[in-house]
């Protein structure tokens, strides 16, 4: 018995049974529990009524709406902002130090909230008014870079001789540009912008910040329920996110993955 | 030429502005004023009271949570995944494999919040009380597939038969792990323990689901309850430059880690 046991752990696929009973109780059971918790009331009795709260509800509809369209016009802006600096940080004959796309990629790693403060304390400094307008750009500020980070890897990793050939084919720089580098960097368009859109449709707490509580998105009316003890309504509210996040994230593809696997920490 | 000029004077436009708060948070931190924005002459005061406690006594405390939380979690996600790494790249059954590996994947693509909203009915579902605890293992619930994910490509890199040939020449499983395996992993598992180290640090959004109301504070929280109250404690500044200066220094010597694996 002990030696049929001790085997079976010298198999090394063994070795996952523990992270595969860790990602069950920490990943898998929690989601099961939004899941649960939305589709009942406070006694457990099976219940559509958190929908229902949620459709008939106007300020909670309304907050859901403002923040899809908080996000479409952060995503937007990046993807303005983003493709052209991706797109020139690719190109080999501006010859960008590599330096300068480190520090593209930087400020992702700094605390969110250290960098709305920032954001806060630059307009305080310019004596500009905090509301609509610091929300909108402590997203751009907080989110550009996770649109120029997937872009420009596509970019980068494009196969230049395909460029030369339009070009000897005698396409100009606009149709160039139209026909094969835009449709070529597509994959990492899509996932720039699911990286920007879901981050800003779930956050919470720092648009409080930027617009001196004026201002609520959806991500706080997920938190404020959740703290208050209406966890059922909560959860619910999460699975709405969640399913609009899902939704979203069924459009990014493999390649995705293929850049996660890679190693690339940054 | 004049595109050349165009292309990277937009590049700097772009960098002065993500970097334009960042800036003016490090500039006044060399000054005493608690008023941002009022400069009063260079000053290392806000430095000095940072670290010698006292008044902003829970300031201090909340740097040491932060930092004991993330090296906990990065050093049990790290023994966690790395050991779930070896074992998931010698499944054999394809369907287990990639079961394991879409839930590995789940909490990378998952939303902060929701993380977090879910790891806090898991907890008050089994009536555990939030605190200390609970933080740990929910930072390491988000941590470990980052380092599953930085092992994982040094195991297919790696030739099976020399496990197999120490293996053949006499060695214990055991033995071969340590000798064989473990120093090839160990790249990958320093990358991993750098990545989960800082994301422990940087985040918010888990935690303040996952930390209760016993009164602990970890960095996030402290800056979200002191911004909350509309008055930035004036040593945040001085904090938030250290960080920076951190992390970019964390930052680089990873670059370099990936750079060199890359040449090998």
């Amino acid at each position: 018995m002990i030696k049929s046991l001790s085997r079976f752990f010298m198999q090394r696929r063994s070795w996952s049974i523990p992270y595969a009973i860790f990602l069950f109780i920490f990943v898998l059971m929690p989601l099961l529990l939004i899941v649960y918790y939305s589709f009942t009331d406070e006694e457990g009795v099976f219940t559509m009524g958190n929908f229902r709260k949620f459709l008939m509800h106007p300020e909670a509809m309304n907050t859901f709406i403002y923040s899809i369209g908080i996000a479409i016009i952060t995503t937007l802006s990046c993807l303005l902002l983003g493709y052209p600096a991706a797109y020139i940080m690719s190109q080999k004959h501006f010859n960008v130090p590599k330096t300068m796309i480190v520090l593209f990629i930087l400020p992702m790693w700094v605390n969110i909230l250290i960098r709305t403060l920032a954001t806060v304390a630059l307009f305080d400094f310019l004596k500009l008014p905090l509301g609509e307008g610091a929300l909108v750009f402590g997203m751009i500020y907080n989110f550009l870079p996770f649109m120029v980070y997937p872009i420009y890897n596509t970019l980068q990793k494009m196969d230049h001789g395909l460029i030369e050939a339009a070009q000897d084919l005698g396409a100009n720089p606009m149709k160039v540009f139209t026909k094969v580098i835009l449709p070529l960097s597509m994959p990492g368009v899509i996932s720039g912008i699911v990286m920007v859109f879901m981050p800003t449709v779930s956050t919470f707490a720092i648009a409080e910040l930027l617009t001196m509580n004026n201002i609520k998105l959806f991500g706080t009316t997920v938190q404020e329920n959740i703290y208050n003890g209406m966890w059922n309504y909560g959860a619910a509210l999460s699975l709405i996110m969640l399913l609009l996040i899902g939704i979203m994230s069924l459009f990014t593809n493999e390649e995705d993955n293929a850049q996660n696997e890679s190693g690339g920490v940054i | 030429m004049m595109n050349r000029i165009l292309a990277k004077g937009y590049l700097w436009f772009l960098l002065a502005l993500l970097y334009s708060p960042i800036l003016i948070i490090m500039i006044f931190s060399f000054t005493e004023a608690k008023v941002l924005g009022n400069w009063t002459g260079f000053s290392l005061k806000l430095y000095s009271s940072l670290f010698s406690g006292g008044m902003h006594h829970s300031l201090v405390s909340a740097i040491v949570n932060t930092f004991l939380i993330a090296f906990i979690a990065a050093s049990v996600s790290t023994m966690l995944g790395s050991i779930a790494a070896i074992g998931i790249f010698n499944m054999r059954n394809p369907y287990s494999k990639s079961i394991i590996n879409f839930t590995n994947n789940i909490p990378i693509m998952n939303p902060d919040i929701i993380t977090g909203v879910s790891l806090f009915l898991l907890f008050v579902s089994f009536g555990i009380s939030q605190g200390f605890t609970t933080v740990v293992l929910a930072h390491i619930a988000f941590c470990t597939p980052y380092v599953v994910l930085s092992v994982m490509p040094r195991l297919k890199k790696m030739n099976p038969n020399i496990y197999e040939a120490a293996l053949d020449l006499g060695a214990t499983p055991f033995q071969a792990l340590r000798k064989v395996i473990f120093p090839e992993i160990l790249p990958g598992m320093i990358s991993g323990f750098i990545l989960a180290f800082t994301l422990s640090i940087d985040d918010f959004a888990v935690t303040i689901f996952t930390i209760g109301n016993q009164g602990l504070e970890t960095l996030s929280t402290f800056i979200y309850a002191d911004a909350r109250k509309g008055g930035l404690t004036p040593e945040l500044r001085p904090l938030s430059t250290i960080i920076f200066v951190t992390v970019l220094v964390l930052l680089i010597i990873i670059n370099k880690r990936a750079e060199k694996q890359k040449k090998e």
